[in-house]
């Protein structure tokens, strides 16, 4: 996974609440891997309409947007289907972090096992981005992990994010060699279990 | 005297092999659901080259991708063939047990899991799907996974994980008849909000909650995502007991005698503190339905939908706008005045025997005046369905009775609802397109779809139980 410090680029708002991972990646592009170029298909449904056409008002087909590696979005961003691909869909776009007030708990747990980093702002500061934004698009804004920090024009805003999933963005640290290193507790944990919670084995011969 | 615990503490205890300083804890994992989507993940481990850690902890479905029409032995879709193949395949190689199409336990993974009694209280159960929440229902602590941490529960059967903010939901009182666990889980996310519950679990207690059968109690944890909430749980008791006394894969006599001895203890207990703590009284709810995009946007069906004109909030009047126009409906339309194209009843959510009971009797001597699809939770219920005679009643009032599967809650089977399509639904989600590009959908509860069906628009089903055994 690539580390995460700090990031200069385009960013694009997208003011909608409850932006769910079906608009993110439609159903219908689940069955595909990531090599058939899930990028391609970023907010699909949103972007483009039956026939193919681009929609021209949505923010991500606007010229100055168009390279997008910020999203700023409204509450609850990526809430619903824990499909992971959603994430893929928007690294592999470009989109290096999302900037909202609140975040699914599935979607921002699987943004940080690809190095995307969700960055959480009060419901002001991301409106307040966002109107930014909507009257210079081509402000680019910088995104500082280590600060904690997103600079938009001149006004520079502090963001939350959990410290541990922070460290791990910063690291670039994925979770299974984290956890081989506890093989011998998780041995300890399994043959203690057994006989504390007999139950909890399903029952043979079903 | 210690300090007193919740539910989720107890459970969240008895799992953590190790706590990090930062916080995080490595949890124990029970029992691992896999389906077609976990193929990802079955992907990391090739890279790999790494077993199953422990396959026989691990259970596999085919239920996302499955026709519910058509041969199901010769799928004649290519795309969906090779994806029933892949978990075929990918279980086969690990030794990992699949309730694959052929098997009569095939089903939705929620349905089958508790229905085979793999599901347990006191259980930390994963799976790479939004709705394992379902599985709290029976006192496990149960949440929904990314590819990235099936690839890490396949491999360790353990997941990092950091304690989540602790809620709980009292639903107090008796419920009207009529009134369904649907009725009761929408009316707590109208009234928490989509994000009431983001970085929580949420424990649902009270009078109202102890009433509910199992089935009930799974379509209210079900839903819990909906409310943001990764986990909901429902404290076990003597209906949980009932329920799971011979299922299959339950612990049987004596074991079984001892484990509900332990699992009774599995309470939480009296002074303990939530975070959050709304409460909820029963007689008041009416029989709900979805008008817009969230399931936030959920109304008792005497309302009508919300004017974005009379809305003070900028944004908040954006938002209704722009839900109000991707549904059709025009602004303070009657929610009884809207007229719908199709039904559908099934999905994880509401597709058990007590929701087709519910709905048949519905539908008993009645026709539907739209059509609609009907895909019972597993191959098993479908067969009780069947002995009881549902089948019959559902195809004579005009619907057809399909095979089971996720079918049209997620559409990816080939199951859609046409763009510009109302869809009258008992699944979990009226997200823009969620049952196809430009699909309007509405949700309720089962006996509400019923009415839907037989008056052609959304309707209170309560006059129409008038005289009828539900």
């Amino acid at each position: 996974m690539d580390k995460f410090t700090k990031l200069t680029g385009v960013a694009c708002p997208i003011n909608q609440a409850n932006l769910n991972t079906d608009q993110i990646l439609p159903a219908r592009y689940l069955k595909w891997t990531r090599a058939m170029g899930i990028g391609k298909v970023l907010f699909q449904d949103l972007r483009f309409d039956a026939d193919g056409n681009e929609k021209p008002e949505f923010p991500i087909n606007k010229p100055a947007w168009r390279n997008a590696k910020v999203v700023v979005g409204a509450r609850n961003f990526g809430c619903g289907s824990s499909r992971e691909a959603a994430v893929y869909a928007l690294y592999d776009y470009g989109v290096r972090c999302v900037i909202a007030p609140s975040f699914g708990d599935i979607f921002s747990g699987n943004a940080v096992q690809n190095g995307l980093v969700t960055a959480i702002v009060t419901d002001e500061e991301a409106a307040e981005i966002m109107e930014t934004l909507t009257r210079t698009p081509d402000l680019p804004v910088t995104v500082d992990l280590e600060q904690q920090t997103i600079v938009c024009g001149n006004k520079t805003t502090n963001f939350t994010i959990d410290p541990v999933r922070r460290k791990r963005l910063l690291n670039g640290w994925d979770d299974i060699a984290l956890t081989e290193s506890f093989r011998d507790r998780i041995a300890s944990f399994r043959a203690a279990d057994k006989g504390k919670r007999s139950w909890a084995v399903p029952a043979a011969g079903a | 005297m210690s300090q007193p615990q919740t539910l989720v503490d107890k459970l969240w205890a008895a799992h953590e092999i190790v706590r990090r300083e930062d916080g995080e804890s490595l949890l124990w994992i029970d029992r691992h659901y896999v389906h077609e989507g976990s193929f990802h993940a079955f992907g990391k481990l090739a890279e790999r080259g790494v077993p199953v850690a422990e396959p026989g902890l691990t259970f596999g479905v085919a239920d996302h991708y499955v026709p519910t029409r058509g041969s199901r032995t010769n799928i004649a879709n290519p795309e969906l063939a090779r994806m029933v193949r892949q978990v075929e395949e990918n279980t086969a190689k690990h030794n990992v047990k699949l309730f694959g199409l052929g098997d009569p336990r095939q089903g939705i993974v929620h349905v089958v899991g508790p229905e085979q009694g793999l599901t347990l209280p006191g259980l930390t159960i994963v799976c790479g799907d939004s709705h394992t929440s379902t599985h709290g229902a029976l006192g496990a602590y149960a949440f929904g996974i990314g590819a990235s941490e099936v690839a890490h529960v396949l491999m360790t059967q353990t997941i990092w994980q950091k304690k989540p903010k602790l809620m709980r939901v009292t639903v107090d009182g008796a419920v009207a008849p009529g009134i369904s666990g649907k009725d009761i889980v929408l009316a707590i996310i109208a009234r928490i909000g989509a994000d009431g519950a983001t970085g929580g679990a949420l424990e649902y207690a009270g009078s109202a909650i102890r009433a509910l059968s199992i089935e009930g109690r799974l379509t209210l944890c079900n839903m819990s995502i909906e409310a943001g909430a990764r986990a909901g749980i429902v404290a076990p008791d003597a209906t949980t007991f009932a329920y799971l006394k011979g299922r299959p894969y339950a612990p049987k006599g004596a074991d079984f005698d001892k484990a509900v001895e332990e699992w009774s203890a599995m309470q939480t207990d009296a002074g303990a503190v939530f975070e959050k703590d709304v409460t909820l009284d029963a007689g008041s709810i009416a029989p709900i339905v979805t008008w817009g995009t969230s399931p936030e946007d959920a109304l008792p069906i005497d309302a009508s939908v919300p004017d974005p004109e009379r809305e003070p909030d900028q944004d908040r009047a954006q938002y209704l706008r722009g839900a109000l126009e991707y549904m059709g409906i025009a602004p303070g339309k009657k929610l009884t005045d809207i007229a719908v194209d199709r039904v559908f009843i099934g999905s994880c959510t509401n597709s058990r025997i007590e929701d087709l009971r519910v709905a048949a009797a519905v539908l008993a001597g009645r026709t539907s005046k739209v059509p609609g699809l009907v895909s019972a939770g597993s191959t098993l219920i479908k067969r009780q369905a069947e002995q009881e005679g549902l089948d019959r009643i559902f195809r004579d009032a005009g619907l057809e009775w399909g095979e089971s599967g996720c079918s049209m809650c997620v559409g990816i089977n080939g199951d859609l609802v046409a763009p510009g399509e109302r869809c009258a639904s008992t699944t979990n989600r009226n997200f823009r397109g969620r049952q196809g590009p430009g699909a309007r959908t509405h949700l309720m509860s089962p006996a509400m779809v019923a009415a839907a069906a037989v008056t052609g628009h959304l309707a209170d089903v309560r006059p129409m139980l008038d005289g009828r055994k539900v």
